[in-house]
């Protein structure tokens, strides 16, 4: 069965299109890259499979949104749980002001958990996950505006990790990080397969290469192409991407 | 270029005027000027400090020996009591024998005290003038007692004053912190664009009834209002000010916390929602914590607000200069205090250089206000790069 | 983990609560608001007619109307204005196109912060104390209008600041670039664009200097005159302080009550006029200034 798929799906910021009838359909367990110009709609398509777009006001999608076969566009559905279920992480690195512990936890005791020792042992192990125990286990007191940027953002995967979503989305997520930061949070998202399905938004054309299995390109709010990322980078059916692939246009 | 420093100008013009006269306070004795206190010639005593004066007429102090002197007991006498002692005739038509019966009557009597203007003081007079102490700092801010225009001794404790208006701020600030920030979350974070693009005017509108009309629609009906709730005989009270203060106050917290809500980073609100938070717990876990400072802000300047205002407290709060039990008494402010008596306050007498001390207070009171929401924001900036 | 269902209701249930209270709490404001206005209106509005606004106030302030105070607010404004208008423009273009960020910026700044914090009280004693006895203006529409007119000062600065802010920096630059001076490229390019704005500070200011009271308690106002003033040396009458006199002090409390609801409702008319023409002005021309 898949993961996620969309079916028809239309959205509006006011009266403005920015989604035209986009299919997708994704396996669990892989990695998906969404690719294309700016303003291509990438990040509003992204943010529909946790909601993140009801926010905004005056916003209307259409079609359906399917996650593990329900439509979560349907009435009655509960946001907040939809939400732990489909973890998010954002382009900028974006910790609260709190502990690098708190940061972590705070997922766990904003969805009711209030056993210390469950907390703590889900934060050890969700910052284990992102590799990140060993620069910060003597600090957990302190601020996690003390970090650098690329700690920051692995702090950020692990607070998303800690309340045990079964599918991650990125957003960019590695577009404010340096190379060293970036090589880590991609062999993290590689190891990361095994347990989640995941959705990352990239302008990186040799990350989208490098960490996902299948790659959908948008153009103009439009879905162009989705196929596995082989063939899209070696051999796409439509012109348009492969100019794209090629940086014949931008 | 001079335009540039013209903020600047006024602020040290008005820190010059305001001090140079409010300064003068300690520099004058208590005893208004052209009268003097004479004592006779034998009596020990050589000083007293106004309050003494003040409990010696007040028969508070009734024998010399609670001063150092001799254990008899102190007789008064003011200029009106001289009839009892001299015939008119003595005293002659235009009181042209006065200065001679004063003379005679403290040679007299060895345990008097008198006080009289210095123009009835004879040419050899055989009495001793009196010396006042100066008013000291410790009596200008210890005293617990405001009555400056008491006689024979002013009375000059800003105590009363300092407390009456610490006292109705905090009332004022404690009633309206919680409607503001109730008001400043709804609107940053509740409420739809609709919503807030009405409310925005009426807050304004808030802010601009003038103080006056604050002040008399608490006074016809707050007062009367307190007063049969809580069945006093009047209700001009600490309650009534600080009411009235709390509303006067509102828009002050409601505009500068929201607008420190509303500086929330988008990403980090989003990031919350993410995992799931409802909107309730993003914003009394993410968006109060983070905007602190900005709330903090606006309940400090809310105080300070509250404690300069005028004309309203001055017309609710019934004005007795006496340090308040229970916010159901009358308390009188610093503010209202000035506005109350500058305009009997004799030019650059005692009381009008008092008035202006009381004014550097409150000036004072107010830069560390500003100062201080200025560090607190100043940090917050450094806090978040 | 709790159950999920019972966990999503408890958070919407608490997300309900605490909602519906911050809603009431923010509608007792409104509510405080609209007393108070429906409150001064009702009542003032039986007083007010042609009369009342044209009539010298008779027998002891309990009948007649409240002309005097009306004139010597318009006095009190207008001079207040003409000092603090053009002194505050000057001061903020100032500020805004030829101060350079730095300390100096950044001191002047705070100066003008505190200058807007200090009570109204102590504008009072300082006009009384530099105008009335130092400069020997005595009681006067002059002293009282430059005491004012500091007091609105910060108001007009801050306001116009904001408007010179908010004109976009690349019409500074093509006017540079066409080789006018900075003085030309702010008269003749940034000021008729922040103009609306200016206008709207103005009239801000405005609302707020007629309502002063505590200022002119010593520098201008009188309990009663029985004519108007003629010049800028006179005292005169003021409305504030005109409703302070006639609810705390009159000869006859009761039988001043009308007059005074009628004052005050006037004073509410005046802010009511300023606050919508300012938010009239700002929907019009769309860009924002901020309040107080
Ligand atoms: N909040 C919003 N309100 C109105 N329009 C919006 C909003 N957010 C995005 N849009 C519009 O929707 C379109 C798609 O935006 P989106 O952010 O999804 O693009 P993107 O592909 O993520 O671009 P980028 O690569 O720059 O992040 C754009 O035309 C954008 O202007
Ligand atoms: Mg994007």
């Amino acid at each position: 069965m898949n993961k996620i798929e969309s079916k028809d799906v239309n959205f509006f910021y006011g009266a403005s299109q920015a989604l035209k009838n986009i299919n997708i359909a994704i396996k669990p367990n892989t990695v998906t890259a969404l690719i294309g110009p700016s303003g291509c709609g990438k990040s509003t398509y992204l943010r529909l499979f946790n909601r993140m777009n009801d926010l905004i006001d005056n916003t209307k999608i259409n079609g359906q949104v399917l996650i593990d076969g329900d439509d979560i566009y349907a009435k009655g559905v509960n946001v907040d749980s939809l939400r732990k279920k489909v973890g998010m992480v954002f382009q900028k690195p974006n910790p609260f002001p709190k502990t690098i512990f708190e940061n972590v936890a705070y997922g766990l005791r904003v969805n009711g958990i209030s056993d210390k020792k469950l907390i703590e042992e889900r934060v050890e192990t969700s910052i284990k996950q992102v590799v990140l125990w060993d620069e910060v286990k003597d600090k957990l007191k302190k601020s996690a505006f003390e970090l650098s940027g690329g700690q920051q953002q692995r702090l950020c995967i692990a607070r998303a990790l800690a309340i045990q979503p079964s599918i991650l989305l990125m957003d960019e997520p590695t577009s404010a990080l340096d190379p060293i930061s970036t090589a880590k949070v991609e062999e993290l998202i590689y190891e990361l397969k095994t347990k989640y399905t995941i959705v990352i938004v990239t302008h990186n054309m040799q990350q989208a290469g490098r960490v996902s299995d299948t790659t959908a390109f948008f153009y103009m709010g439009e879905l162009i192409e989705h196929d596995n990322t082989k063939t899209i980078f070696t051999n796409p059916k439509i012109e348009r991407t492969q100019n794209y692939i090629t940086g014949r246009f931008g | 270029m001079l335009s540039g420093t013209v903020t600047s100008l006024t602020v040290v013009l008005i820190v010059i005027f305001l001090f140079k006269e409010g300064l003068g306070v300690f520099d004058k004795k208590p005893v208004e000027d052209g009268y003097v206190i004479a004592l006779n010639k034998n009596n020990p005593v050589q000083k007293l400090s106004s309050e003494q004066i003040k409990n010696i007429y007040d028969q508070k102090i009734t024998h010399w020996s609670e001063l150092g002197g001799k254990p008899d007991s102190i007789v008064l006498f003011r200029l009106e009591d001289i009839s009892n002692f001299y015939s008119d005739d003595e005293i002659g038509a235009n009181f042209e024998g006065l200065p001679n019966c004063i003379n005679r009557l403290i040679d007299s009597l060895p345990d008097i005290i008198a006080f009289f203007p210095d123009k009835y003081l004879d040419k050899n007079f055989k009495g001793k003038q009196l010396a006042v102490d100066k008013i000291s700092f410790k009596e200008f801010f210890g005293g617990k007692e405001w009555f400056p225009t008491a006689q024979p001794s002013a009375q000059l404790g800003v105590l009363p004053l300092i407390l009456g208006t610490l006292w109705v701020s905090l009332g004022a600030i404690l009633l309206a912190l919680p409607l503001g920030l109730a008001a400043a979350v709804y609107m940053s974070e509740i409420a739809n664009d609709r919503v807030r693009r009405i409310m925005k005017p009426l807050i304004e509108l808030l802010a601009g009834i003038p103080s006056v009309v604050y002040g008399f629609f608490g006074l016809v009906i707050i007062v009367p209002l307190i007063q049969k709730t809580f069945n006093l005989p009047v209700g001009e009270t600490g309650l009534a000010g600080s009411i009235v203060l709390g509303i006067m106050a509102l828009p002050t917290i409601i505009t500068i916390s929201e607008d420190a809500m509303r500086n929330t980073p988008r990403a980090m609100k989003e990031a919350s929602l993410a995992l799931g938070a409802s909107k309730w717990q993003t914003i009394y876990k993410v968006v109060v914590p983070y905007s602190i400072s900005g709330i903090s802000a606006g309940a400090i300047l809310g105080i300070g607000r509250a404690i300069g205002e005028t004309m309203a407290v001055l017309m609710v709060t019934g004005n007795a200069a006496v340090i308040p039990h229970s916010i159901l008494e009358p308390v009188r402010t610093i503010p209202a205090t000035i506005a109350a008596e500058l305009g009997e306050a004799p030019n650059g007498g005692l009381h009008y250089k008092a008035l202006f001390a009381l004014g550097c207070i409150l000036f004072l009171i107010t830069l560390f206000i500003n100062l201080t929401v200025e560090f607190i924001s100043n940090r917050n900036k450094y806090n978040k790069h | 983990m709790p159950d999920e269902n019972k966990l999503a209701k408890s958070k919407k249930r608490k997300q309900a609560v605490a909602f519906g209270i911050f809603r009431i709490l923010t509608y007792s404001i409104v509510a405080i608001l609209f007393i108070i206005l429906s409150f001064i209106i009702y009542k003032g509005i039986s007083v007010i007619n042609w009369n009342f606004i044209t009539q010298m106030p008779t027998e002891g302030m309990t009948k007649g109307g409240i002309f005097p105070a009306i004139v010597g607010t318009l006095c009190l404004v207008a001079g207040s204005m003409i000092f603090a208008f053009p002194v505050g423009v000057l001061a903020a273009i100032y500020m805004n196109e030829y101060v350079k960020d730095g300390i100096i910026k950044k001191i002047i700044k705070q100066m003008t912060n505190n200058l807007a914090g200090i009570p109204s009280i102590v504008f009072g004693l300082f006009g009384m104390s530099l105008f009335v006895n130092k400069l020997h203006f005595g009681d006067s529409i002059l002293a009282g209008s430059l005491t004012l007119g500091l007091l609105a000062l910060p108001v007009v600065i801050r306001t116009t600041e904001e408007s010179l802010k908010a004109v976009d920096n690349t019409f500074r630059h093509a006017s540079l670039g066409l080789g006018a001076t900075k003085w030309e490229t702010t008269r003749r390019v940034v000021l008729p664009i922040a103009f609306p704005n200016i206008i709207t500070g103005l009239i801000l200011s405005i609302g707020r200097v007629s309502g002063e009271t505590a200022p002119i308690l010593f520098t201008v106002a009188a309990y009663f005159l029985p004519k108007l003033p003629t010049s800028i040396f006179d005292q005169a009458m003021a409305l504030p302080y005109h409703l302070y006199v006639l609810s705390t002090s009159g000869t006859d409390i009761e039988a001043t009550r009308p007059i005074a609801y009628g004052t005050a409702l006037v004073l509410i008319i005046i802010v009511l006029i300023a606050n919508l023409l300012a938010n009239g002005l700002r929907k019009y021309f769309g860009k924002k200034v901020k309040m107080n």
